[in-house]
């Protein structure tokens, strides 16, 4: 019961990572995709501005899912390692390169800098999601074996696995598209709004497409899975149809109608994506690895382990989540800006409404939050 | 892995402490109305922002690390050592989303306001360090769990995260941190100073970094003076190492230097006595030697280890030479000394900071091996059995080498354009917003 319940946490915490970070690396998509120095000014400056605050918050969210892998399921995530370890290898080269890249392209000032430090955040974008995305194609399609001694190439070149890779580019576009859309019409940039929402269309057609392929290539690689998906996880394959379609028939409607639905669309885009990993997960549940015996009971960790990790997952709703919805917010409301945005760039729309007695309280609320909390673990553990 | 933590641990010192130093600065600015300290911490905040980023990219390397090339390891005792690495995560949450809001937060956010937006990330450093020492320590004094049939069955998280060697590891850590923190700011700023640049920004630059450094140095020694006594007790072979103790033995010499070749001690200055004296104040104390185990489980090259141990130990002297140097010139004329050969001193200090506390991990690492988890997992059980680990290896020093030379570039870019006075940071938080007239387009 309680692995079932980490099993849900290590989900809860993939899909987060793939709703959030995977939009960030998105938007490095369709930073390669803007074209020019000067035609790709304006979308570059907008990924730029959304993305720069909140990626390094959203990228550790890869940091705690592999955490909470390797410390309740430590037999499988062996397994994942050694087998897989070429595809993560590269995606970890993309992992170095983007964020250095674009760490140093804000602070590049030369242009020729600059796009090398941009092309190398912007290729990496597509890169690392890819090479995930087949490691998750190699765990689906039951490639890794339990007890693994040696990497291998074939677990993750099979034709789910790829198309896999493929989907989680285009999801990440697709995801990244909708929200920066969201983002421009905010800013009141009509031009912006419809460009990213054109992406957006298009992304989330090759999202369906690619998922319905997969599906269709998982009838044979994975039967079992395939039954599954079509069976108990059906209502989630469902959803996961019915969100993308709304989302691509709202973006249609408001191009022509220039009727928008605020926010709400970037919810029901990552719902979608969401379902995808759910349906995913419901699948294969409890089995951990397809094709092997390993399932989330037997892998590893002791049953204190397990609890101990349920703690710390409700001590990260209660601690992080607060702060999420603060740095969300403050970014919301254009609060976040980077120390030079001269050059062009548009001025801050209006004064700071915010009190900042409210701000203060928040910060010291978090800071004694931390104070109980680490009590409260501590009560926790023993 | 080697590579990387020894890349990393620079990284995330900074990323520990730097925060508090530019608060520090904050405050000095917001307390007393000085431009000049706001001005400090607004720069120096821009350069954590570069630190941060490659902090985590280089962390995120070492969560891949440990399964990618040490799946022994986690497949055997991940159950527990990921523990300590979990409530890490909550730290780097809360000191990943703090640093965006503070770092983008200067122009918005009014004086106080952003001071204490700060304050989550100096606190999480400090926690989330103590929870990476945590799995450190445990590997050295592995504790807080039960096999069975060479299965775990049970963790106590308690004993896992305060292990005995966390009750010494983890302030010698921290103070570490602060320590280089503290010394590469006031060293950046004291190079200024010695090439004439000695107006009161670059005096006051260096006085926010060296005096806190300063501060903790003797403390440090204290701490550092602890575990060592606690490691001849611990791990008698590390210290055996550390120390040239070849055979357990009463009224023990301690080695001054020196290379130890086939039971040879070359150049080495021998003290007799002391060593017995400093483990148990006493010489008549007896001290563990390395010959308690059979070879193979001895560490290698012991050369380093003791040479890391010496040169860590006399860079922390020389600071705290440095420190008090500085204290009796304040003492006397309220003002720092202006002799050339201190600035010398403030200018390396930064970089013996960084080297002894390199010395320190290898000290701790090497003096481990050949284990990996002490007296329950070697090192080459532990690692992967896939091929290639030399390619990729080599791949990563390159890497590194790579991200090095380009942090420490962009670092230097940023100090020139400050020193061209170039205008961005001269946006004021709720001061008049000037525009970049000369800068073309970006």
């Amino acid at each position: 019961m309680i692995a079932a319940a980490v099993g849900a946490i290590l989900l809860a915490s993939v899909t987060l990572y793939a709703v959030f970070g995977g939009a960030d690396f998105g938007g490095g998509l369709w930073d390669l995709l803007a074209g020019g120095d000067q035609r790709g000014r304006a979308p570059r400056r907008l990924i730029d501005d959304t993305i720069t605050p909140v990626w390094e918050a959203n990228h550790v969210w890869l940091v705690f899912d592999l955490v909470i892998f390797w410390t309740a399921f430590p037999h499988a995530f062996a397994a994942v390692m050694t087998t897989a370890a070429l595809p993560l290898w590269l995606a970890l080269g993309g992992v170095v390169l983007r964020g250095a890249g674009f760490a140093f392209r804000k602070e590049a000032r030369q242009l020729s800098l600059e796009r090398a430090f941009g092309a190398s955040f912007a290729f990496s974008s597509l890169i690392t999601p890819f090479f995930m995305g087949t490691v998750i194609g190699a765990i689906a399609t039951g490639q890794v074996p339990a007890e693994a001694t040696h990497a291998s190439l074939r677990a993750w070149t099979s034709t789910t696995a790829l198309l896999i890779g493929f989907l989680f580019v285009s999801a990440c576009g697709y995801l990244a598209a909708v929200y920066l859309a969201d983002e421009a019409a905010r800013c009141g940039n009509r031009g912006l709004e419809t460009y990213f929402t054109r992406r957006a269309q298009a992304a989330g057609v090759v999202a369906g497409a690619l998922s319905l392929a997969t599906l269709a290539e998982l009838h044979s690689s994975n039967p079992l899975l395939y039954d599954r998906l079509t069976g108990r996880a059906v209502a989630l394959v469902i959803l996961a149809g019915v969100c993308g379609l709304g989302v691509v028939i709202a973006l249609t409607a408001g191009l022509t109608t220039g009727r928008r639905w605020r926010g709400a669309i970037r919810i029901v885009a990552a719902l979608g994506v969401a379902a995808v990993v759910w349906g995913w997960g419901v699948a294969q549940y409890p089995v951990l690895l397809p094709g092997t015996p390993v399932t989330l009971t037997n892998a590893g960790a002791p049953h204190s382990t397990l609890a101990a990790l349920v703690v710390l997952f409700v001590i990260v709703v209660v601690l992080v989540g607060p702060a999420f919805v603060l740095l969300f917010s403050l970014q919301g409301r254009r609060a976040l800006l980077l120390p030079a945005a001269g050059g062009g760039a548009p001025p801050p729309a209006q004064p700071p409404r915010r009190p900042p007695a409210a701000l203060r309280a928040a910060a010291l609320g978090l800071a004694v939050g931390v104070a109980i909390i680490r009590r409260r673990r501590s009560a926790g553990r023993r | 892995m080697a590579t990387t933590l020894g890349f990393h641990i620079i990284l995330a010192c900074l990323g520990i402490a730097l925060p508090s130093i530019v608060l520090l600065a904050e405050f000095t600015g917001l307390r007393r109305r000085d431009q000049t300290a706001l001005l400090l911490a607004r720069r120096w905040s821009q350069a954590m922002g570069v630190l941060v980023a490659v902090g985590a990219v280089t962390g995120t390397v070492l969560s891949f690390e440990m399964g990618l090339l040490w799946p022994g390891l986690m497949r055997q005792y991940g159950a527990v050592l990921g523990l300590p690495f979990g409530i890490e995560g909550v730290f780097f949450f809360l000191e990943a989303i703090f640093t965006a809001i503070y770092l983008y937060g200067w122009r918005r956010l009014a004086g106080w306001a952003h001071f204490w937006t700060g304050v989550p990330i100096a606190v999480s450093g400090i926690f989330g360090a103590m929870s990476v020492i945590a799995v450190n320590s445990w590997m050295n004094q592995p504790g807080g769990f039960t096999v069975r049939d060479g299965q775990i069955v049970s963790v106590n998280p308690w004993q896992v995260y305060f292990n005995h060697a966390a009750l010494y590891e983890m302030p010698h850590m921290v103070l570490a941190a602060y320590m280089v923190s503290g010394f590469t700011v006031a060293g950046v700023y004291a190079a200024g100073i010695l090439r004439g640049r000695r107006d009161r920004y670059h005096r006051l630059g260096f006085a926010l970094g060296f005096v806190p450094a300063a501060v903790l140095t003797p403390f440090q020694i204290f701490v550092g003076d602890t575990a060592a006594r606690a490691i001849a007790q611990d791990q008698p072979v590390k210290f055996a190492a550390m120390e040239y103790v070849t055979h357990t033995s009463t009224d023990v010499p301690e080695w001054v230097g020196g290379v130890y070749v086939n039971g040879h001690v070359y150049a080495g200055l021998r003290i007799p006595g002391l060593d017995s004296l400093l483990v148990g104040f006493s010489t008549g104390t007896k001290v563990t030697g390395w010959d308690i185990v059979p070879g193979a489980y001895r560490p290698p090259v012991v050369w380093l280890i003791h040479l890391c141990f010496d040169v860590m130990v006399g860079l922390a002297f020389l600071l705290l030479l440095a420190g008090l140097w500085a204290a009796w010139a304040w003492w006397r004329r309220r003002r720092l000394p202006s002799g050339r050969l201190f600035w010398l001193l403030g200018a390396v200090s930064g970089l013996s900071s960084i080297v002894a506390m390199e010395c320190g991990w290898v000290v701790t690492e090497v003096g481990r091996q050949p284990w990996v988890v002490y007296r329950l997992q070697t090192t080459s059980a532990a690692a992967t059995s896939n091929g290639g680990v030399i390619a990729s290896l080599s791949l990563i020093i390159i890497m590194y080498a790579v991200l090095g030379a380009v942090t420490i570039s962009i670092l230097r870019m940023l100090s020139r354009r400050w020193r061209r006075g170039e205008v961005e940071e001269a946006d004021v938080p709720y001061g008049p917003q000037q525009r970049a007239a000369n800068r073309t387009a970006s």
